[in-house]
C-alpha cells in the first residue's frame, strides 16, 4: 500500500458525486424514508416485538457494502485496466497492485463509514438501539465488507471492459440486495428460503448483524460462511485478474 | 562508452506470429537512439520488453545491467517511460498527477520547472480528462521524466502535437540528453529521427533492417544524392543510363532527375561539359531519411 496513491484515490472518490451519494448517503436516506412511514415505527409481533425500522438498519448497512463492492469497485478497477492506467503504473517503482489495493481500501472505508452513519441516524432519529454486542457487530461488518470487496474484485477480474463490469454488477446486484433482506428481512423469510439465503455472503452477514444487534455473539456458522466466501472470492480474483 | 541498454536476439510471438524476430542492438550512455519502422513492425513490442512490460520469449534484455522483468523495481527507478496508449484518472489534475508520480521515486526531479518546460504551468489545476490530446501527451512526457531517470523511453513522442509543440518537444529532448540522460525513441516521423537521433535502428517485420547514423543510413541507401536539371539540349538516353553508381533516372517534361552518389553527379557534369550543354536550374541535394527509409524497408520486403 502506497500512501500517496491512497490519498489520491480518496481525493478522486470525493470527486464522484454519484458514488458518494449511492454508497455514503443512499443507505441512510432509505432508512430515513422508511422510518418516516408510521407503520415502520410500530412494534410487530411477527418480528418478535421488533419494529420494521429496527430490522432495516442492518439492511441499510449491507446496502452500503453492496453499493461499494458490487457496483462501484468493479467499475473502477476495470476502468483502470481498460484505460491503461495500470500499465502506466507498471513502469514506475510502484506496482499497479498498489492502485488496486488503494481503491479497495477507499471503497471499504467509505462503506463502513456509511454503515456507521446509518447506525447513528437510526439511533438519533428513530431510537433504534445501537448494537448490544458491538465487538461482534464490528467483526461481522468487517467480514461482510471483505466479502463484498472480494466479490467486486471477481466481477472486475471476469470483465474485459467497464461495460461488461457494469452488466455483471447489475446482474449480481439484485440477488445480493434480496439476500441482504432489502425486500424481506432474512429473519422474516420462510425457513427453507432463509436456510439457502444464509449461505450467501450477504444473507450470512444479515443474520450475523441481527444477532449482534440483539446482543448475542454472531453465530460462527454465519461468520464462517462470510470468511469462506472472502477466501474463495479473493483466490478467484487473484487467479483470473488480468493486468492488461 | 558503456552500453545502457542491451538487446540481444530478442524474440516475441503472439498466437504463433513472430512480432519481434531476432532483434539486437545496444544503446550507449547519453545517446539518443531511434527505433524507426512501419506500423506493425514490432517497434512497440521491442521497447515494451525494455520497459519490462512484456516478457521476451527468448533473447536477453538488459538495462544498466539489470533484467527489466526480474529486477523490475530497480529498472523502474532508473527508466522513465512514455507509453503509446495510456490514460490517467479523468478527474486527476495535472498538478496532482505530477506530485503523485514524483512521490513514486526516491530522488524525483523538481516538477515545477518540468511543467514549465512542457508548457503545462497554466494547466496545473486542469483535470486530465479536460486536457487536449497535445496537453495529455506533454503531461505523459513530464511523467516519464519526473523520476529523474537515467534512461527514458518515448513511444510516438510527438504524435498529436502541433508543429510548434513538436519542435519545442524536440528541443526538450535535446536538453534532456545534454543533461546526460539516454533516450530511446520510437517514431515513424523521419524528420524527428533525422533531427534527434545519433543512431537509428530501422525495424521491419520484426527484424533490424539497418542500424546506423541518420547520415549513414542515407549514404548506404542506393540513391543518396539527388541531382535535377533542365538541359539546354536533349541528352542521349544511353549516355545517361551509363553514368557510374546511378540509382535511377526520371524525366518529367524537359527536367531530368538523377539519383546516385557524388560520383554520379561528377560524371553528369563532365558529360554536360563535353557536349557543351548547359544545366539550367541545377539542384544537387542529399536524399532525406525518408528516401533511405523507403529504400531500406522495400529491400526487406522484396
Amino acid at each position: 500500500m502506497n500512501t500517496a496513491v491512497l490519498r489520491t484515490e480518496f481525493r478522486l472518490f470525493r470527486r464522484e458525486p454519484a458514488a458518494v451519494f449511492w454508497i455514503f448517503l443512499f443507505p441512510t436516506l432509505l432508512l430515513v424514508i422508511l422510518g418516516s412511514i408510521p407503520s415502520f415505527r410500530e412494534a410487530d409481533a411477527s418480528m418478535g416485538g421488533l419494529r420494521p425500522i429496527d430490522a432495516y438498519v442492518p439492511v441499510a448497512v449491507l446496502i452500503a457494502l453492496i453499493m461499494s463492492g458490487v457496483q462501484a469497485l468493479p467499475q473502477a478497477l476495470t476502468g483502470y485496466r481498460e484505460r491503461g492506467i495500470l500499465r502506466r503504473m507498471s513502469t514506475t517503482p510502484v506496482r499497479p497492485s498498489a492502485l488496486l489495493s488503494a481503491q479497495m481500501a477507499v471503497q471499504g472505508v467509505v462503506a463502513v463509514a456509511s454503515a456507521l452513519l446509518a447506525l447513528v441516524v437510526g439511533r438519533l432519529a428513530f431510537d433504534v438501539t445501537l448494537p448490544r454486542q458491538p465487538a461482534g457487530y464490528l467483526l461481522g461488518l468487517l467480514l461482510a465488507a471483505a466479502a463484498a470487496l472480494a466479490l467486486g474484485s471477481v466481477v472486475s477480474a471476469l470483465s474485459r471492459t467497464t461495460k461488461i463490469a457494469s452488466a455483471i454488477g447489475s446482474a449480481v446486484f439484485f440477488p445480493m440486495m434480496f439476500c441482504a433482506g432489502v425486500w424481506l428481512p432474512v429473519r422474516s423469510m420462510p425457513h427453507a428460503l432463509a436456510r439457502v439465503v444464509q449461505l450467501t455472503p450477504f444473507g450470512a452477514a444479515a443474520r450475523a448483524l441481527d444477532q449482534a444487534a440483539a446482543g448475542n455473539w454472531p453465530g460462527w456458522t454465519h461468520l464462517g460462511v462470510l470468511a469462506l466466501w472472502t477466501v474463495l472470492l479473493t483466490a478467484g480474483a487473484a487467479r483470473w485478474f488480468r493486468w492488461e | 562508452m558503456p552500453s545502457v541498454i542491451e538487446v540481444t536476439d530478442l524474440r516475441k510471438s503472439y498466437g504463433g506470429r513472430a512480432v519481434v524476430d531476432g532483434v539486437s542492438f545496444t544503446v550507449e550512455e547519453g545517446e539518443i537512439f531511434g527505433i524507426l519502422g512501419p506500423n506493425g513492425a514490432g517497434k512497440t513490442t521491442t521497447v515494451e520488453c525494455v520497459e519490462g512490460l512484456r516478457v521476451p520469449d527468448t533473447g536477453r534484455v538488459r538495462v544498466a545491467g539489470l533484467d527489466p522483468v526480474a529486477d523490475h523495481d530497480e529498472v523502474a527507478r532508473i527508466l522513465g517511460a512514455q507509453l503509446q496508449q495510456s490514460e490517467l484518472q479523468a478527474k486527476l489534475t495535472v498538478r496532482e498527477a505530477l506530485e503523485l508520480y514524483a512521490a513514486f521515486y526516491p530522488n524525483p526531479a523538481d516538477w515545477q520547472p518540468l511543467a514549465e518546460r512542457l508548457g503545462l504551468t497554466a494547466k496545473l489545476g486542469t483535470r486530465f480528462g479536460k486536457l487536449s490530446g497535445g496537453q495529455q501527451q506533454r503531461l505523459f512526457i513530464a511523467l516519464a521524466l519526473i523520476g529523474a531517470p537515467r534512461v527514458v523511453v518515448l513511444d510516438e513522442l510527438t504524435t498529436g502535437l502541433d508543429p510548434r509543440a513538436r519542435r519545442d518537444t524536440w528541443q526538450l529532448i535535446e536538453d534532456v540528453r545534454a543533461s546526460g540522460v539516454t533516450v530511446l525513441l520510437v517514431t515513424h516521423f523521419m524528420e524527428e529521427a533525422q533531427r534527434l537521433c545519433d543512431r537509428i535502428a530501422v525495424i521491419d517485420k520484426g527484424r533490424v533492417a539497418a542500424l546506423d547514423t541518420p547520415t549513414g543510413l542515407i549514404r548506404r541507401s542506393a540513391g543518396a544524392t539527388v541531382a535535377s536539371f533542365t538541359p539546354s539540349a536533349p541528352l542521349d538516353e544511353r549516355e545517361l543510363s551509363g553514368l557510374p553508381a546511378l540509382a535511377s533516372v526520371e524525366r518529367k517534361g524537359d527536367r531530368i532527375t538523377l539519383t546516385g552518389t557524388d560520383e554520379t553527379v561528377d560524371a553528369v557534369i563532365s558529360l554536360l561539359a563535353r557536349h557543351h550543354v548547359t544545366a539550367h536550374q541545377l539542384r544537387v541535394t542529399d536524399a532525406t531519411l525518408d528516401d533511405a527509409f523507403l529504400d531500406l524497408t522495400k529491400e526487406a520486403t522484396a
